[in-house]
């Protein structure tokens, strides 16, 4: 599961050996971040979001906690027990602040940890199972965030409640029984708040269960890195302790800085206006808005706007908007190319950064925008990019391309061809 | 196979975008979207400068001791701010006797320890401010959060209340259904969503308040008073948000340098870092 120069274990203290024997936790501890875990040395700063991204959800689970000791999952007094959180829960208004922006930085981090697996094909064998496993933990968080911001009882938390499980109801046949059977009604009530705040508990602990499922299938081919070509020798590695810890350290008091900075000063800038208002089911806001990290596929889902062959426009959407994210687990083996990294594939590196990026830019502008013309029909054109990006360009460009020829190795990546032969002897 | 697969999934989905995006286009085209009333003459909130602004921002005392009269002299008619306890005004600078005194003039409806029935007693400080019953046709919202529950905040509430005028001559020539009736009890304030709000204007005149601390209550100033008020119900702990803010963030960037320093000692052996 390692490479054969990496660092062994040795316990020295008496304790430590006692321990090792009984049960080796610091040794599982020291070969997955410490300096038993050998990583690529030519990892960029793309390399920092998943450090990151356990961070946040360690923050989100401990926040999470002690708003759940003051909180009070019942429609009567949802909306006032958060507002006793801000004003007489001591520390309170922080913990809550840093738990409502704390779900918007999991998801920036997260995004990005994703778009740097698409530029350098991180899915690619050996390293499909850490992908298929990230994107249930993607999913797994979209459900654990919607239903989080349906606990304050604001009314955005209703709406967006009504319009999310609405979705189920396009199903055909089952759909309104389906749907009255997850909010256990006909509309968002009690026993709706009740089973979201549960299920709101309950799903971040299974997100680190799957986190760990994703660091241990990480562990077994090692990280990829920029070049995408795999390791070979010793030369091309460092211990992930220290070298990494120190990498990831001083980003995560960076990420603390700006992280600050939208918690003490802008706590309420990615946030909704009317989740202020307490839930009203006899009045629908003008526009119903989901939080900003779900806008892209909010976007996807309202460009359909016609029926198409049988399926009416609403099934569509319903289909698309799932699908979008589907496609992902497909990708693996979607996208032939023996290239990995994005830095060599010349075409694939303009889809990326003219059609995807951009795509996906207008997609996340238009979600949050009101559903009118011009935005409907700039998201349609960019759900069209998007789909047709995962769907077909990216098989026929990994077919047709001639990749940039890659450096021999990392270390030949990182020092140059001309060092090569003073290495010999390292290997 | 799969690429098969994927190809034709491709296809459905964007063939159905096509459709949908050509349908959308000619609809456009053949006919254009109308501007509505409220797209064209919907303002945005004015320029109004608040000492709770900007990360510097603090409570101005007596402007919100001002802001607090007009609230209780105007506003309370009709509105609720039912998240603030009266204990909460010491932070407004009012002593403890004075808070009791405030909270001594209000009714609470509660249960009476003695007999167990609900009885109306003196306030409390303990208390929550009361529910407000409003006699009239509509839902006048509780005003706690309202700073925070309107895009624009505080210059929205300042705007509003300010924002009061005829319906201009331009927008009837545009939109002749869209004339108030006068017994439709509306009135034309261009800051408001629909251009159209059921609140009569609640700073109609000047001096509607005496300020105990001379200052002149202007219907300007006293919209500007209220609306830093405000901001406080809405966001009592503001000042001390923005002050244990500067430490972190200040310790986290000392912490970000010593971090990177570190990170270049460490990597130092490894070149092409």
């Amino acid at each position: 599961m390692s490479f054969p120069w990496a660092n062994e274990y040795k316990p020295s203290h008496p304790l430590m050996v006692w321990m090792d024997e009984k049960l080796p936790l610091p040794r599982l501890v020291y070969n997955a971040v410490g300096g038993g875990y050998e990583v690529p040395r030519n990892l960029n700063y793309f390399w920092n979001f998943g450090f990151l991204a356990g961070l946040c959800l360690v923050m989100q689970i401990v926040t999470g906690i002690v708003l759940a000791m003051h909180y009070g999952g019942d429609t009567r007094v949802a909306f006032n027990s958060t507002e006793h959180i801000m004003r007489d829960v001591n520390w309170g208004w922080l913990m809550r602040y840093a738990h409502a922006n704390g779900a918007s930085a999991f998801f920036v981090v997260i995004y990005l940890h994703i778009f740097r697996g698409f530029f350098y094909s991180s899915y690619k064998a050996p390293r499909e199972m850490i992908w298929l496993i990230g994107v249930v933990i993607f999913l797994l968080m979209m459900a654990t965030a919607f239903m989080g911001y349906v606990l304050p009882w604001g009314q955005m938390s209703y709406w967006g409640a009504q319009v999310i499980t609405g979705l189920f109801s396009a199903i055909p046949l089952v759909g309104d029984a389906f749907r009255e059977w997850l909010l256990g009604g006909f509309a968002p009530d009690n026993a709706t708040l009740n089973r979201f705040f549960s299920l709101h508990f309950l799903l971040p602990f299974v997100i680190l269960g799957v986190v760990i499922l994703h660091v241990w299938a990480l562990h077994i081919p090692g990280s990829s890195n920029p070049t995408g070509v795999e390791v070979k020798s010793e030369s091309d590695t460092v211990p992930f302790y220290p070298y990494y810890i120190g990498k990831d350290g001083w980003t995560v008091a960076l990420f603390m800085v700006l992280f600050g900075i939208a918690v003490f000063f802008m706590p309420n800038a990615l946030g909704h206006p009317d989740n202020y208002v307490p839930a009203n089911p006899m009045q629908t806001p003008a526009h119903i808005v989901p939080e900003w990290y779900f806008w892209p596929f909010y976007a996807i889902l309202r460009a359909f706007t016609v029926d198409f062959l049988i399926v009416p426009a609403k099934l569509m959407g319903v289909l698309a908007m799932f699908s979008a994210i589907l496609v992902w687990f497909f990708l693996p083996w979607l996208d032939r190319s023996p290239v990995r990294s994005g830095s060599y594939r010349p075409l694939y590196r303009k889809f990326f950064w003219f059609g995807l990026v951009p795509a996906m830019a207008v997609l996340f502008y238009c979600g949050g925008a009101p559903a009118e013309e011009p935005f409907v029909m700039l998201s349609q054109l960019a759900s069209l990019y998007y789909f047709a990006h995962f769907l077909i360009i990216v098989p026929i460009v990994s077919s047709i391309e001639r990749p940039d020829p890659l450096p021999f190795s990392i270390t030949e990546a990182v020092l140059g061809a001309d060092d090569k032969a003073s290495l010999g002897g390292q290997g | 196979m799969i690429r098969i697969i994927s190809l034709a999934v491709g296809a459905f989905f964007t063939l159905a975008l096509l459709l949908a995006f050509g349908t959308g286009a000619v609809n456009y085209i053949s006919e254009p979207p109308a501007p509505s009333a409220e797209k064209v003459f919907h303002e945005h909130p004015k320029e109004a400068k608040f000492a709770s602004d900007g990360p510097f921002g603090h409570f101005d005392e007596a402007q919100l001791q001002r802001g607090f009269a007009v609230y209780q002299n105007v506003c309370a008619a009709c509105h609720s701010i039912s998240q603030v306890a009266y204990r909460d005004l010491e932070k407004l600078g009012y002593n403890e006797a004075e808070v009791k005194a405030i909270a001594a003039k209000a009714t609470i409806n509660a249960k009476d320890p003695l007999s167990g029935e609900m009885k109306d007693r003196p306030g409390l400080p303990a208390d929550k401010f009361p529910p407000v019953v409003y006699a009239g046709a509509g839902h006048p919202p509780d005003l706690s959060l309202i700073t925070k529950a309107r895009h624009g905040g505080a210059a929205y509430v300042y705007s509003l209340l300010t924002g009061y005028t005829e319906q201009p001559a331009e927008l009837i020539k545009r939109f002749p259904d869209a004339k108030l009736k006068p017994d439709s009890g509306l009135h034309y304030n261009p800051y408001f969503a629909n251009l159209n709000i059921a609140m009569t204007p609640p700073l109609a005149s000047d001096d509607l308040v005496t300020y105990s601390d001379g200052t002149k209550a202007t219907k300007d100033q006293m919209a500007k008073d209220v609306a830093a008020f405000l901001v406080w119900t809405a966001e009592p702990n503001l000042e001390k948000r923005h002050q244990v803010g500067f430490v972190w963030v200040l310790f986290m960037l000392f912490a970000t340098v010593l971090g990177y320093m570190s990170y270049r000692n460490i990597w130092a052996d490894k070149k092409g870092h």
